[in-house]
C-alpha cells in the first residue's frame, strides 16, 4: 500500500515536473502543485461533461476556474471532494491526485478527502443549529468534545473570517438570524474549523451584495497563504482582482491555464482571447 | 374563496357548539374522573375515565410505535436509495394507497388475524391496529418535509467530513417541526377513530393494567352511548366527543409550542 501510494507520489512530482519544464517560470516554480488531475473524464447520465481534464493545481495561491455557464466548473470542483457521487449516474474516469494521493483510488476514505477542504456553496448554507454549533459541527464530529476546547475554535475560526467581533454577543442564536453575507463567513468558519489544506469555492460570491462579497475577496486574499483556493466564478473581473492562477474552461474542456497576469494580458488560444473581449459568456 | 371558507368555518362552528350545547352540561367532575359505576348506561353514575384512558394508552402507543417504523423508512428512502429509484417511488405509492384505506378495513384485518392467532382484543392489538392506521400518514407527511431538505444542506454537512448516520442528525434537525405536524395529525386520525379499535380493542369498564387486557376507547364510549335511546346517556355521548376535542386542542397547543421552538433554528 505505502509503496503503491509513493510510486504514485512520485509519478505526481514526476508529472509536475515535466508541466514546470513545459511551462518555465510558471507558477508552479514557487508553488507546488497541491491538485493534480490526470485524464479526468466525467459523464453523467451518459452526457460527456469533464473532456480529458489535465490541470495542476498550485498550493497557497488562488486558482479561479472561469468559462462560460455549463462548462462543467462546478462539476470539476466537485470531483475534488468527491460529492459528485453522490449523484445519480456518474462516471469518473482518470485521476485526482491530492498531495500526490489519488483521491479516487481503493481504501481512500471519503470522510478524511472532504475533510481536508471546505466547501463554500452558491446560496450560503448554514445547518439548522446555532452560529456556535455551526462552526463547532465539523470539530464535534472529528471527535473533540471539550468545551473549552471548541471555544476557543469557534472564536478563533469565526475570526479568521471575519465575524467573531459582529456574533460573539450572540452564539446562541439560529445562523439564520445571520445576514445572508455573515452567514457566508459564517459557512467559511465552519469549513476552515476542520482544518483544511484547500478551501474550495463555488460561485462563493454571487449570491451576495457587493459589500459582502469584498469582505469575501478580501478573506480570501488574507487565507491564501495558509490555505489553496480553488474558487469557480462567473464574474471575469473577480478572477482579474484575486486570480493567482487561471483557468479557462469550455464545453467540458480546459482550453488554458496560466498565471494571472500572463493569462489576462496574453491569451495563448483564440477562444480565452474571444471570451476575455466578451464575444460569448 | 371568501364563501368557501365562510361555509367550511360556519359548519365546523355549528358542529362545535351541537357537542357544547349537549356536552357541557352532562360534563362534570366525575365524567373526567371516574370509571362507569354500575347502571352507568342507564344514566346513573360513574364517569368516562376508563374511555379517556384507553384513548391514551391507545395513541401514545401508536404513535410511539409508528415513528419507530416510520422514521427509518423515510431517511431509507430519501437518503440511501438514489434518487428516483423505483423501490422509493413504489414505497411512496405504496403508503398513498394505504392512506385512502378505510380504518374499518384494519380493524378488521387486526381482528383476523387476531382470530388466528388466537387471541382476545386487548390493548396490544388496539396499538397495533391503530399503529397501522397512521403509519401511512406519519410516513408521507414526514417524507415531504425531508425530500424538501436542501441537497447543498447535505453536501455541506458532507464537505466538512460527516458520515451518513452524522448527516441523518442534521436532517432530522431541519425536520423536527415537520415531524411534530405529522404526529398532530396522526394523533388527531388515531385518537378520533373508532371503526379500527371496535373489534381490536374491545371495550370494558376498567382502566387496562397490563397489554393483554381489553380497553375503552372515547370514540367508542360516544359510538355506545349515542345508539342509547335514553336522552341522558346521549348527552354523555356529546360530553365524550367534548373532552376529545379538548384533548385534541390541548395536543395540538403544545405541538405548535414545541414546534415553533424547534423551527427556530430551521433553514
Amino acid at each position: 500500500m505505502t509503496s503503491s501510494l509513493q510510486s504514485e507520489k512520485m509519478q505526481a512530482n514526476e508529472d509536475s515536473v515535466i508541466l514546470n519544464e513545459l511551462d518555465a517560470g510558471s507558477i508552479f516554480s514557487k508553488h507546488k502543485p497541491h491538485i493534480s488531475v490526470r485524464n479526468l473524464n466525467v459523464y453523467l447520465t451518459k452526457n460527456h461533461i469533464l473532456k480529458n481534464v489535465n490541470l495542476d493545481i498550485p498550493d497557497k495561491a488562488i486558482t479561479c476556474i472561469i468559462g462560460p455557464s455549463g462548462c462543467g466548473k462546478t462539476t470539476l470542483l466537485k470531483t475534488f471532494n468527491r460529492l459528485l457521487q453522490n449523484s445519480m449516474d456518474v462516471r469518473i474516469d482518470g485521476d485526482v491526485l491530492v498531495d500526490g494521493e489519488n483521491i479516487h483510488g481503493k481504501g481512500v476514505e471519503v470522510e478524511n478527502i472532504r475533510k481536508k477542504m471546505g466547501l463554500l456553496s452558491q446560496r450560503p448554507c448554514p445547518l439548522p443549529m446555532s452560529i456556535f454549533d455551526n462552526v463547532a459541527y465539523g470539530p464535534r464530529i472529528h471527535g473533540i468534545r471539550r468545551k473549552k476546547t471548541l471555544k476557543i475554535m469557534v472564536e478563533k475560526y469565526l475570526g479568521e473570517a471575519g465575524l467573531w467581533d459582529e456574533v460573539k454577543d450572540r452564539l446562541k442564536s439560529p445562523a439564520t438570524s445571520l445576514s445572508i453575507g455573515q452567514q457566508q463567513r459564517l459557512c467559511l468558519a465552519r469549513g476552515l474549523a476542520v482544518k483544511p489544506e484547500i478551501i474550495l469555492g463555488d460561485e462563493a460570491t454571487s449570491a451576495l451584495d457587493p459589500i459582502s462579497s469584498k469582505k469575501i475577496e478580501e478573506l480570501f486574499l488574507k487565507l491564501k497563504d495558509q490555505y489553496s483556493i480553488v474558487l469557480v466564478t462567473h464574474t471575469l473581473r473577480q478572477a482579474k482582482r484575486i486570480a493567482d492562477y487561471v483557468v479557462f474552461m469550455y464545453l467540458g474542456e480546459v482550453i488554458e491555464a496560466g498565471h494571472a497576469s500572463e493569462f489576462f494580458n496574453h491569451p495563448k488560444e483564440k477562444l480565452t482571447k474571444e471570451y476575455l473581449d466578451g464575444y460569448f459568456s | 374563496m371568501i364563501a368557501a371558507t365562510l361555509a367550511i368555518v360556519v359548519s365546523l362552528f355549528l358542529i362545535f357548539v351541537a357537542v357544547v350545547r349537549r356536552g357541557l352540561p352532562a360534563m362534570s367532575w366525575d365524567m373526567v374522573s371516574k370509571i362507569p359505576g354500575g347502571g352507568f348506561y342507564i344514566g346513573k353514575e360513574g364517569g368516562l375515565l376508563n374511555a379517556i384512558v384507553g384513548s391514551l394508552y391507545i395513541v401514545i402507543g401508536s404513535i410511539t410505535l409508528g415513528l419507530c417504523f416510520s422514521l427509518p423508512i423515510v431517511l431509507y428512502i430519501n437518503l440511501y436509495l438514489p434518487e428516483k429509484s423505483r423501490l422509493a417511488q413504489f414505497t411512496r405509492l405504496s403508503f398513498d394507497v394505504l392512506f385512502g384505506i378505510p380504518s374499518i378495513v384494519y380493524g378488521a384485518f387486526g381482528f383476523t388475524i387476531m382470530v388466528y392467532l388466537g387471541l382476545r382484543s386487548s390493548l396490544l392489538a388496539g396499538i397495533l391496529t391503530v399503529t397501522m392506521l397512521i403509519i401511512p400518514i406519519l410516513i408521507r407527511s414526514i417524507d415531504e418535509v425531508v425530500r424538501r431538505v436542501p441537497k447543498e444542506m447535505k453536501d455541506a454537512a458532507l464537505s466538512l467530513g460527516a458520515t451518513r448516520s452524522e448527516i441523518i442528525k442534521v436532517i432530522l434537525r431541519q425536520v423536527a417541526p415537520g415531524i411534530i405536524t405529522a404526529v398532530l395529525l396522526a394523533v388527531g386520525r388515531g385518537i378520533g377513530d373508532a371503526a379500527s379499535v371496535l373489534f381490536t380493542a374491545g371495550y370494558t369498564d376498567g382502566i387496562p393494567t397490563s397489554l393483554s387486557q381489553p380497553l375503552a376507547t372515547l370514540p367508542l364510549a360516544i359510538f355506545f352511548q349515542l345508539s342509547s335511546p335514553i336522552a341522558e346517556v346521549q348527552d354523555r355521548a356529546y360530553a365524550a366527543a367534548l373532552i376529545l376535542t379538548f384533548i385534541v386542542l390541548i395536543l395540538s397547543l403544545a405541538g405548535r409550542y414545541y414546534s415553533r421552538k424547534y423551527s427556530k433554528n430551521k433553514i
